[in-house]
């Protein structure tokens, strides 16, 4: 099936009303994903508020699988679906945001964008706040049954549970432009949260391909919302970051150009320097000279950066080149169970015994397919599920072990044997093992395709009730 | 070379792992600009296969960025199928950035005065 392409992409670049703006255009991110903290977005605000001029804040909520998450909750509740943190990571800032014309931007929608929106303008005259105006982006969704053929073969004989087209900017630009003060996506690319505003707020053509790399890049930076400034850094003595328990958020100020400066808003904990900006400019990147989104292809290869200020760092040398001819697409499907179980060992010959339980367990768990074990506390992260690292390592003399084994499986019962094989530990295993904690866990399996364009229609409305 | 002492990488550059499929990127960033020659001499594909062993990566890929003194690598499959299809606890990789910073390196004495941390963290 092909669907038409009825999103107008040059509608409103050449519309008269729209003049070109100049002024600076601060970006603030207040979530790098679902669950992330939720009491960070008000000194982004104060501080965007303190800037005075055009500002947006943008939340970005949504990783590879929590959309198949956001559909399976749909699905018991067809008004949720959307982030579950929503009403926590507005309601402190939602006032003022209106108030001081500051527009946001999120992903927060998920499976669900319109009750997302349908929440937020519930939540808005609970506090007895004028009436929003809410846009919701809408396209990305393919999971219907109908629009299988889109997805061409890549889903076949799959139990799926969402597929999503990554959309771009264009959508949230138009709402932007229509008025929209708030705009509830589902799946975009991470960085477009950022582009849609650029791109509305500068007028700049939609091929002008190096202005929407860096915009693009400055939409990089903020959407994991602190590993720019200060999350995910620190190490004792050598990557020291202050306030940690209170770290500020980013805020990404755009010019003309496209061009970026990070910084993070006054008395917050954190760090923005050349070393946090340059971990996350490379962050999940592949080939710097393309990296890829639905917006433009980005090359950040002849890129550099400016420390320019106190927690102040500019992006310079990002060029742009035209935006691939296809859509990513992720689908997630059922498949099977994931089976965990734990039990510690301490003080003499603990690492023996450690060792010891997995070899019982590899024998009571004989046949149901591979076991993986780790031993916590001698090696158990960057060996692989074949468990080759451990094999290779001599018995030790570690004194505090926590053995862990985990098992894939179609069929639950199977899975469920794990857990059992774990327990019985408590008086079948070695002496003195106690802690145990079992878990069993639905897997959602990922595979991805790349779809034309055209063949995903992107477009935004306003939901009911929105004031004209 | 005159003479120089071998090291852990952790002490000439800091990275940050980050995950897409079944793919790991890490980035190698050096804490000083006069440690990137020596890190782009010795920080090869080859070398870091060989880190990633028990990994079985089916392909490294080294990418330069001499601007950020950064490098950024891209290691296929050595993330057991990926998030959702991983048994390890990190079934991300985020931990992998540290394997690769274990990397030992050949510095000369003259340049030991630019790396970070000390001897005994190794």
């Amino acid at each position: 099936m092909t669907l038409k392409y009825r999103y107008p992409t040059r509608r409103c670049i050449s519309s008269a009303s729209q003049t070109m703006q100049t002024t600076t255009l601060h970006i603030g991110c207040a979530a790098g994903f679902s669950g992330d903290r939720t009491d960070v977005a008000g000194p982004v605000v104060d501080a965007l508020i303190a800037c005075g001029g055009s500002a947006v804040l943008i939340f970005e909520t949504l990783a590879e699988r929590t959309l198949a998450l956001a559909q399976l909750a749909r699905r018991s509740d067809p008004d949720g679906g959307y982030e579950p943190l929503l009403d926590d990571m507005l309601r402190p800032v939602l006032a003022r945001c209106l108030a001081a014309g500051i527009r946001i931007v999120s992903n927060f929608g998920a499976a669900n964008p319109a009750g997302a929106a349908r929440r937020i303008a519930a939540l808005a005259a609970e506090m007895g706040l004028p009436s929003p105006r809410i846009a919701i982006v809408e396209g990305d969704d393919l999971s219907r049954p109908e629009q299988r053929a889109v997805l061409g073969s890549v889903a076949d004989g799959l139990s799926v549970v969402s597929a999503n087209a990554y959309l771009g900017a264009e959508a949230i630009a138009d709402a932007l432009l229509a008025g929209a003060a708030i705009v509830v996506c589902g799946r975009v690319a991470d960085p477009s949260l950022a582009v849609g505003p650029a791109l509305a707020h500068f007028g700049w053509a939609r091929d002008d391909w190096d202005r929407i790399a860096r915009a693009t890049m400055a939409g990089h930076l903020l959407e994991c919302g602190s590993q720019v400034s200060g999350g995910y850094y620190a190490d004792p003595g050598v990557k020291d970051v202050p306030g940690m328990a209170q770290l500020g958020y980013p805020i990404a100020e755009i010019d003309a150009d496209g061009h970026c400066t990070i910084s993070k808003p006054p008395c917050t904990g954190g760090r923005i320097d050349t070393h946090t900006v340059r971990e996350q400019v490379l962050y999940e990147v592949h080939d710097p000279a393309a990296y890829l989104t639905p917006d433009v292809v980005a090359d950040i290869s002849e890129a550099e950066v400016t420390e320019v200020g106190a927690d102040r760092v500019r992006l310079t040398g990002v060029r742009g080149h035209p935006r691939p001819l296809t859509l990513k697409v992720n689908v997630c499907y059922q498949t099977g169970w994931l089976a965990e179980g734990e039990i510690s060992y301490a003080g003499v010959r603990a690492e023996a015994r450690a060792r010891l339980a997995v070899d019982v367990l590899r024998e009571r768990l004989q046949g149901i397919g591979p076991l993986r074990a780790d031993l916590i506390g001698v090696t158990s992260i960057f060996g692989d599920d074949a468990g080759r690292r451990l094999e290779g390592q001599p018995p030790g003399n570690a004194r505090d072990v926590r053995v862990r084994v985990a098992l894939k499986h179609a069929d639950r019962s199977q899975a469920e044997r794990l857990l059992r094989e774990v327990t019985a530990l408590y008086c079948c295993g070695p002496a003195g093992g106690g802690g145990v904690r079992t878990a069993l866990r639905a897997r959602l399996g990922t595979v991805s395709c790349f779809v034309p364009r055209d063949s995903v229609p992107a477009s935004f409305r306003f939901i009911e009730g929105s004031p004209p | 070379m005159s003479e120089a002492i071998t090291t852990p990488l952790h002490r000439a550059a800091h990275g940050r792992a980050g995950d897409k499929g079944d793919r790991s990127n890490i980035s190698v960033i050096a804490w000083h600009p006069a440690l990137w020659p020596l890190l782009v001499e010795q920080v090869t594909e080859a070398a870091v296969t060989r880190q990633f062993a028990d990994r079985r990566p089916s392909k490294v890929q080294r990418y330069l960025l001499p601007k950020l003194h950064a490098m950024n690598f891209v290691l296929d499959d050595v993330l057991d199928g990926g998030v959702n299809d991983s048994l390890n606890l990190d079934s991300h990789g985020k931990a992998l950035s540290y394997l690769l910073l274990d990397l030992r390196l050949v510095v000369p004495v003259e340049l030991t005065g630019y790396l970070v941390g000390s001897e005994e963290q190794v």
